[in-house]
């Protein structure tokens, strides 16, 4: 492994960015434990308009904790959470769900026996007609799923379909237009290419695309470092509860990120050991000054 | 590793022909082949069948009103069930929660002295209460509603006959049918009336009302569509918004206001209630469900796939009367039909699914 240097190599790396425009999100020092377990420890991220903020960490990072205090599920136990520019203290998803915080989870939140319009509007369904004779708009439900279906580009042939026909990808296209239709500002997306083959990877990170440009803040959760390099703007990487990494594009190649992800300086060590065949050696061979911990954290 | 990955323009966005989705069209007939209900209708055709062809009696228009009430009773309840179980979750306690409701009713009239429909009233609030115990516990213990409701089977089956010797000083209630308002209460609960010539029993319209207004709920209304989302994926229609806690307890109660319904039928139809009766019978009403099509584990099925699978358990029963068979091959032939309907609905569906 050579020396990083570190080449500009984003066409578009403020493109979009909008470093000036006043942040949707912002963590401040966020913290969480669990008893005596600190799954996340002094996390401060900020998500504007229009940016895709991309958080990598290996299993076991404190990724999921981190998606789950944005999202309005758990409290972090110190630190701050704004949500422009004010402090929140959201109590359940529907909470930040109102303030357009939208989580798209690993699994979906989709029921896989419904058919894909009622997924749709799972949770925010039209209705009709008053009083206890309110029922369901089902013509409009499916008109609205499909048009918005289409307008990301997917175009299923039965809107009645059980969403559990689809493909992995597609169901992470219908998840994404569901949180944008309902008037998402920040998108989380959970390891959405995680259990995706590489076509359907790229049809999902399209949508990531698709949904930055129309001027969303997308928080993209992935171990993936290539995967997150083909849309990101700003890349966070987070290890064992903490920051290890918190660059903007300009500042990072795609090397840096994939070295980050795959273990950093500890890697580092390893390769130098493996090569010399020699005794370990416990100082860490070069980098030692850049962020992040070196061998002895762990 | 020093490749260099050059980010590509972005790709436009949209208007791609995303067209290789591998899901078609499905034809009419494939469409009527997924609906849950197929495979406990062709087991009625055949149960039908059957007794047509062995029986002359079966095959006369008081044979089908007996065979229609036979059905309602256990009909009526898996309408509650069948809910409960596309919501997820069982009933264990519902066979008792019938006679504890009945009971309720009974001894409160009797004890003070006041018109049954205050009894009425009172089972009511029992029944709806025995529900919500069952769906709170559920929700704030997370336990499996198997143990909660064996639970509360377990319990309500020891309370029936303890409670009843303690104020009737017998194993049955004293009969009220020479009380306040219990011929107005017959008449709601366990009247008949005639169709061409026919009595039939007044709990068939009030099962078919039942059905009617239950596949309203779960097909057009949005409480339907969470009882689908949370029996399907309770974690995901958790995340979207939808009040888990609340459509399960409201399930419950339901399987409760059923149980009082049956309760009040049994009371107003034989003037006492036996305090050891009902064991047994949540079993009847989670067979007519899952006959009908309903997945144990929930999020699939339909109130008429299980108004089928009760109206099949009502053939049965009658039918080997009528055939003059052993009255002890009933509980055979329904194990059997179970069976079966298990075996071919999960045979069509994987059929109908089939590309």
């Amino acid at each position: 492994m050579s020396t990083v240097t570190r080449t500009e190599t984003t066409p578009r790396a403020d493109a979009g960015a909008g470093p000036e425009a006043a942040p949707l999100l912002e963590l401040e020092g966020v913290g969480k434990t669990f008893g005596h377990i600190r799954a996340l420890d002094g996390i401060s991220l900020t998500v504007g308009a229009g940016e895709v903020t991309c958080i990598l960490g290996d299993n076991g990072a404190g990724k999921s904790t981190l998606i789950k205090i944005i999202a309005g599920l758990y409290k972090p136990t110190s630190g701050r959470y704004l949500v422009d520019g004010e402090p929140v203290d959201f109590s359940s998803p529907r909470q930040a769900l109102d303030r357009g915080i939208a989580t798209v989870y690993q699994d979906l939140a989709m029921v896989p026996l419904m058919p894909v319009w009622r997924n749709f509007f799972l949770g925010s369904e039209l209705r009709k007609g008053v009083g206890p004779f309110r029922m369901l708009d089902s013509v409009r439900m499916r008109r609205i799923a499909d048009e918005e279906l289409k307008k990301m580009g997917i175009d299923l042939p039965d809107i009645e379909a059980p969403v559990g026909n689809l493909s992995g990808g597609q169901r992470q296209v219908v998840a994404i237009a569901r949180a944008v239709y309902f008037g998402a500002r920040v998108l989380i997306l959970d390891e959405p290419t995680a259990a995706l083959g590489v076509k359907q990877s790229g049809v999902v990170l399209k949508y990531v695309n698709a949904a930055r440009d129309a001027g969303l803040g997308v928080i993209f959760i992935t171990h993936n470092p290539h995967h997150a390099y083909l849309v990101g703007d700003h890349f966070a990487v987070i290890k064992l509860g903490e920051m290890e990494l918190d660059q903007p594009r300009s500042a990072l190649t795609l090397d840096d990120l994939t070295h980050h992800m795959a273990g950093g300086a500890e890697l580092d060590a390893l390769q130098h050991e493996l090569k010399r065949g020699e005794a370990p050696e416990v100082e860490p061979p070069h980098d030692a000054g850049r962020e992040g911990p070196d061998v002895q954290t762990r | 590793m020093s490749q260099l990955l050059t980010p590509k323009a972005p790709p436009p966005a949209g208007g791609g022909a995303e067209r290789n989705l591998r899901v078609h069209r499905r034809s009419a007939l494939r469409t009527f082949m997924t609906r849950p209900e197929v495979g406990s209708l062709v087991g009625a055709i055949i149960v039908f069948t059957l007794f047509f062809s062995v029986s002359d009696t079966f095959r006369t228009g008081g044979a089908l009103a007996t065979i229609l009430y036979a059905s309602s009773t256990i009909g009526i309840m898996a309408v509650g069930v069948a809910l409960l179980m596309i919501g997820g979750e069982f009933d264990l306690s519902a066979g008792v929660a019938v006679i504890s409701s009945g009971l309720a009713a009974s001894m409160f009239s009797w004890y003070f002295a006041v018109n049954v429909w205050v009894g009425a009233a009172f089972a009511l609030a029992v029944s709806l209460a025995i529900g919500f115990l069952n769906g709170w516990i559920l929700v704030r213990t997370r336990l499996p509603s198997f143990l909660v409701t064996l639970s509360m089977f377990l319990m309500l089956q020891g309370l029936n006959i303890a409670i009843t010797k303690l104020i009737t000083g017998q194993v049955s209630t004293t009969n009220i049918s020479d009380m306040d308002g219990f011929d107005s209460a017959r008449a709601v609960f366990a009247s008949s009336f005639s169709v061409l010539g026919v009595d039939v029993r007044i709990t068939v319209l009030w099962w078919l009302v039942f059905v009617g207004l239950a596949t309203w709920v779960l097909m057009r209304t949005r409480v339907g569509n969470w009882i689908y989302a949370v029996g399907g994926n309770q974690e995901s229609a958790r995340a979207v918004g939808v009040p888990v806690a609340k459509v399960k307890i409201g399930l419950f109660m339901t399987v409760g206001f059923m149980a009082w319904f049956s309760g009040m039928h049994l009371l107003f139809m034989f003037n006492t209630v036996q305090s050891g009766e009902g064991v047994g019978n949540e079993l009847l009403y989670i067979m007519a469900a899952v006959v009908g099509g309903c997945l144990l584990t929930g999020g699939y099925g339909t109130v008429i796939g299980a108004a089928i699978g009760a109206f099949i358990y009502g053939m049965t029963r009658q039918g080997i009367v009528y055939a003059g068979w052993d009255n002890n091959w009933v509980f055979f032939f329904v194990g059997a039909m179970l069976l079966l309907a298990v075996v071919v609905n999960g045979w069509v569906r994987t059929q109908a699914n089939k590309r």
